[in-house]
Order: structure tokens, then sequence, then C-alpha cells
């Protein structure tokens, strides 16, 4: 079993206003050394392993439907899932 | 003619648009639900607002996966005019059937009131019962109604006159140059964010949506049915 982490973001040309408002909240908080703030989403898969490639198989996940790719990036980590 | 409203779980303006088309336009139309294998009895296919699969993950996002979406691409792919309102619309471009994609509103507030919407372009089947740059009431009601697409398809867009609605005062969601309906680039495919099928009787408000339901059916009968 693996354990997949799927991290979606925004694209950089593409303005995120949740994350603009975060950046305006933290700022009037005195942390002005925020420069940006980006809001994203984290997925967590559980995937058996079978005859096709794990690899393989989340990027089509994510192209498919996990990602809009005309208005997010996506990337994602495999790990060995740890049994409970 | 034959209209699909089609249902997704989630979907709540089915009833305004059903409404629009039987009582007030006094065509046929049926409701669809969202597992439809089969949609080559209708002449035009409609997709409603609201929140399909409670907009999770991302608007349209899953309705897009559901069995009837082939048949929508079908129908798109044979001509037959397909409307996208709201939602509706939101699911027409994670389809990909309209470029593009609809963010959150860029003042984060979900905007419901009635806006002015121009007529940008009235030679769509969609638009000729309209002046062109002619000013119309309609109502919105969303929280992700910001048109996004990158420069290359927003020259695109111009090129091939796709843009049909713009907001005509100030724009209430943060949409690239205002844009609040699109066409594809055959015209067949329109998406608009605003919902004329709430404007379709004086009684509730205005009807200036009437007129877009109105050309469709013209220019079917036109093209469908011989006056031998």
């Amino acid at each position: 079993m693996k354990k997949v982490k799927v991290y979606v973001t925004l694209r950089e040309s593409v303005l995120d206003p949740q994350g603009s408002a975060v950046m305006g909240a933290l700022h009037s908080m005195e942390y002005s050394e925020v420069k940006d703030v980006r809001i994203g989403k984290f997925l967590e898969l559980q995937i058996e392993e079978g005859t096709r490639d794990v690899d393989t198989v989340v990027k089509e996940m994510c192209e498919k439907l996990l990602a809009n790719t005309v208005i997010e990036d996506y990337r994602f980590e495999v790990e060995e899932a740890v049994s409970k | 003619m034959k209209f699909a409203v089609i249902v997704f779980p989630g979907s709540n303006c089915d009833l305004d648009m059903y409404h629009a088309i039987k009582d007030e336009l006094g065509e046929e139309v049926e409701y669809v639900w969202h597992d439809a294998k089969d949609l080559s009895e209708f002449d035009g296919i409609l997709l409603p607002g609201g929140f399909s699969y409670g907009d999770y993950l991302r608007c349209g996002a899953m309705a897009n996966q559901s069995n009837v979406m082939s048949e929508v691409v079908k129908a798109a792919e044979a001509g037959k005019p397909i409307l996208g309102i709201c939602n509706g619309f939101q699911v027409l471009t994670e389809a990909g059937l309209l470029p593009g994609a609809l963010l959150r509103n860029k003042n984060l507030k979900f905007m419901c009131r009635t806006v002015e919407l121009k007529v940008v372009n009235n030679a769509t089947q969609f638009t000729t019962g309209y002046e062109k740059d002619e000013i119309i009431q309609i109502p919105i009601a969303h929280g992700e109604g910001n048109y996004y697409c990158d420069d290359e398809t927003l020259t695109r867009l111009k090129e091939n006159n796709q843009i049909v609605f713009k907001y005509a005062s100030e724009g209430p969601n943060g949409s690239i140059e205002d844009i609040a309906g699109i066409v594809n680039e055959k015209g067949n495919v329109l998406g608009m964010m605003p919902h004329p099928e709430r404007a379709v009787h004086d009684l509730i408000g205005g009807s200036d949506g009437l007129a877009l339901f109105k050309s469709i059916v013209k220019q079917w009968r036109e093209t469908h049915v011989s006056h031998a």
C-alpha cells in the first residue's frame, strides 16, 4: 500500500483572493514580514499497488480530476503507507 | 423543439429552467438525470445552475465525470445548442467544451443581485433576439464567477467573436474584461454566469432573459422545420 500526498495550488499567473485576504489579516496582526500567501489543497490518497504504476495513475488522476490545469498546478509525493 | 434539463445532485435552478421552457416558451422539456446514457432524442441541452456535488473539489469538477457528460460532448460535436448557466457554465469549462475557468469572486463574496449585461455579440444562435450592445437586466447569484483564461485564449476569444455577454457596469466578480458569457468556436455552446431563466416574466422582476431562449428556438425552427 502506498500513501500519496497531492498538493494542488493556483498557478502563479492566477490571482488568489483568499491568499490576499489572509495576507491582509497577517499584516494587521503585525506580521509584516509576510510577503505572499497562496492557499491550495492537500489530498491524501491510499493506493493499493497492482499492475498499474502508481506514479502514472496518480498523474492521470491529477490531470483528469484532482487539478484543473487551466488554473492550477499540482505535485505529489509517494510514500510507503504505514499499516495500522 | 425538445429540450433536456440536465439534473445533477445539487442542481437547484433546474426547476426555473424547466418553467422558462415549458410555461414561458411553450416548448417541450424534460428533466434528465446525470446518469443518462442517451440524449439523442433532444434538440437542445440545458445545464442549470446550482451546486453540483456540493461544489466539492472545484465547481463542476465532479459533475463533469458523470455519464451524461460524454453525451453532452457528443451533442456539442453534433452541433446541437448547449446552454450552461452558472454552475452549468462551470461544468462546461471543466469538460473543456468552453475555454478558461471560473475562479472565486475577487471580493470573496457570494453576489446575488440583478446586474446590467451588455450583449457584445448578437450574431450567435443564442442572441439574435437582442440588439448589438443592448443593455439587459439579468440576475446573478454566484460565489465563483470570476472568469479567467490566459492571454493567448483571450486573444482567440476576441478574434473569433466568442465573447457574448459582458457586465455593463462595474464587474461584480473580477472577471477578465468583465466577461459574463462566452461561446465555443463553433458557436453552439454558450456558458454564462447570469441567470436568464430567472428573468422570463415581469411578475418575477423582469423578462430580459426570454429573448435568449426564443433565439435558440427561432434558429432551430429555421434550420429544422421546412415550410413546404
